[in-house]
């Protein structure tokens, strides 16, 4: 193996039809930090959707391959996770 | 009076992967009207695996089918490999007796469920493809409770006598039913994987096949971090499929992050070898489903069956990870409880009640419970670092000719057995736990 990539070098390399006008993704700020959710999608997410900015986690729906990791780890309530629109989001060529 | 809607369709099944298409080919084959709604502008172009297929049902389904179909290689190799941070202990057998009748297959999903929503097709079910569905239409039954009468997708609803559920691992079809509660973490996974390009005649010589042949690694140990879970390697006709599987509580719990698991895998000593010169062109993720059993709740309710992935259908025996083929099982079995309900005419969750049967009479309920104490076993923690640990040291001082005298392996065991943080109190308990378990 090269040299290692970064998660935005690696999912260049998958197709993406985006969403211009609307996000699937919704966070509450307030039980994101309280329930400790914020470290936790911030961690898991293999396509490094989440991050933190100005102490608010902020989410880079464009680059979401749709695992739903996110939602499996995230507290009730916490996040509002969704399916892109139809024929919107990531769209493997191999899977 | 109010006038009851008449279904657009006998059956609406939602999701275009394994269980969906296989479902949607048996009940068109049967003659009944069926919408296959798929979320993906084409099949597949939502999905992925880690790509190994075992082929045998689908076999009895399509004769022959790995002949047909998009698939990559026969995989005729299982390697199974402890690794420590230098070094790699493994178990590999091959066998020709995999390739014919052929076992196990490896697939590329974005090429592979066109191919089997094709069969739906040709069968006469109506492919929608790129329409997300956002809820369940329901309606209130003789008794009160709610009864699936279709779905609704955008502003447009479509009705239908029966709705299948094939809606993939975080089916919210199921959930927004009660049909799935939220799983605790120490049931999920994440499934990180790349595909990397690699020339046909490299793959061969580097995996030791030849012609159509494949070999599928599982790796367990240092290439995790000692996070449970495991990694895979598989070849295709020209690319790997490479990534790790990721048990979400103890990910959480180690404070690293999925990407950087990763990566460290790509970047280890033992798999090197393997990817030298390969270029990744496709890198992506999936949730799997790790509670095996104790994950499977109800899988019907009034109007509605729930299929594949989304009722929570997945086995990691350890050796095995498998949920291709029983979502086609749990496919053949729902279709077959519809096509019985309806010409009875009763799709109450008590007329669908065939489903459940079928599926519990099957290999999938069958397997499901055989491997139904693997999940625990598997979050013993030695499975991950300790072991390999162990095995390494061992073999070590077997092949390690370093001029001190020669013991006998016993010997050269308990040395190594000593050093180690196993406690034989530990190993024989997980080891009979894994004996029970799979």
């Amino acid at each position: 193996m090269s040299t290692p990539m970064t998660v935005p070098e690696r999912l260049a390399r998958t197709t993406f039809t985006i969403d211009e006008e609307e996000s699937h993704i919704a966070i509450d700020q307030e039980l994101c930090r309280s329930t400790g959710t914020d470290k936790a999608i911030i961690a898991v997410c293999p396509a490094g959707v989440y991050s933190e900015q100005d102490g608010r986690v902020v989410a880079d729906y464009a680059a979401c391959v749709e695992c739903g990791t996110c939602l499996a780890v995230a507290a009730p309530g916490a996040l509002r996770w969704h399916y892109p629109r139809g024929g919107f989001g990531v769209s493997y060529r191999e899977g | 009076m109010s006038e009851v809607a008449e279904p657009d369709f006998d059956v609406a099944v939602v999701g275009a992967g394994p269980a969906g298409a296989v479902a949607a080919y048996r009940m068109a084959s049967a003659g009944l009207s069926v919408v296959l709604i798929e979320r993906g502008e084409t099949p597949g172009s939502k999905n992925l695996s880690g790509g190994v297929l075992y082929g045998r049902v689908l076999d009895e389904v399509f004769p022959g089918f790995a002949d047909e179909a998009p698939v990559e290689r026969r995989i005729t190799r299982h390697v199974t490999t402890f690794l420590t941070p230098d070094s790699a202990v493994g178990i590999d057998y091959s066998g020709q007796g995999l390739a014919d009748p052929v076992n196990a297959v490896t697939v590329l999903r974005a090429k592979f469920d066109p191919w089997l929503a094709g069969k739906a097709e040709e069968a006469g079910a109506f492919l929608m493809p790129g329409v997300r569905v956002d809820t369940l239409l329901t309606e209130p039954g003789p008794d009160g409770a709610p009864r699936v009468v279709g779905v609704q997708a955008g502003d447009d609803q479509l009705r239908a006598r029966v709705v299948v559920a094939a809606d993939g691992v975080n089916s919210f079809l199921a959930r927004s039913i009660g049909l799935r509660p939220k799983e605790p973490t120490n049931h999920m996974a994440v499934g990180v994987k790349a595909v990397m390009a690699l020339p046909r005649q490299t793959i061969e010589d580097r995996f030791g096949v030849t012609g159509d042949q494949g070999a599928a690694h599982a790796i367990v140990g240092d290439c995790t971090l000692g996070i449970g879970g495991g990694g895979f390697l598989y070849t295709n006709t020209t690319s790997l499929s490479v990534g790790v599987v990721l048990r979400l509580d103890d990910l959480v719990r180690s404070g690293r992050t999925s990407a950087e698991v990763f990566e460290h895998y790509l970047q280890h000593p033992g798999l090197a070898p393997y990817l030298r010169g390969a270029e990744m062109v496709e890198y992506g993720a999936h949730v799997v489903a790790e509670g095996g059993l104790a994950m499977v709740g109800e899988v019907a309710t009034h109007g509605m069956l729930v299929v594949g992935e989304a009722a929570g259908l997945t086995i990691n025996s350890g050796l095995t990870v498998r949920g291709m083929d029983l979502a086609i099982g749990s496919g053949l079995a729902a279709a077959d409880a519809v096509v019985e309900a309806l010409a009875a005419g009763d799709v109450s969750r008590e007329g669908l009640a065939g489903y459940r049967r079928r599926l519990e009479e099957s290999f999938v309920m069958k397997d499901m419970r055989t491997y139904g104490k693997a999940p625990k076993f598997l979050e013993r923690t030695g499975m991950y670092g300790a072991y390999g640990e162990l095995a390494a040291s061992i073999f070590h001082d077997v092949f390690a000719l370093d001029g001190t005298p020669r013991r006998h392996l016993v010997q050269t065991a308990k040395a190594a057995f000593s050093r180690s943080p196993v406690t034989l109190r530990q190993l024989v308990s997980d080891g009979w736990a894994g004996v029970r378990a799979l």
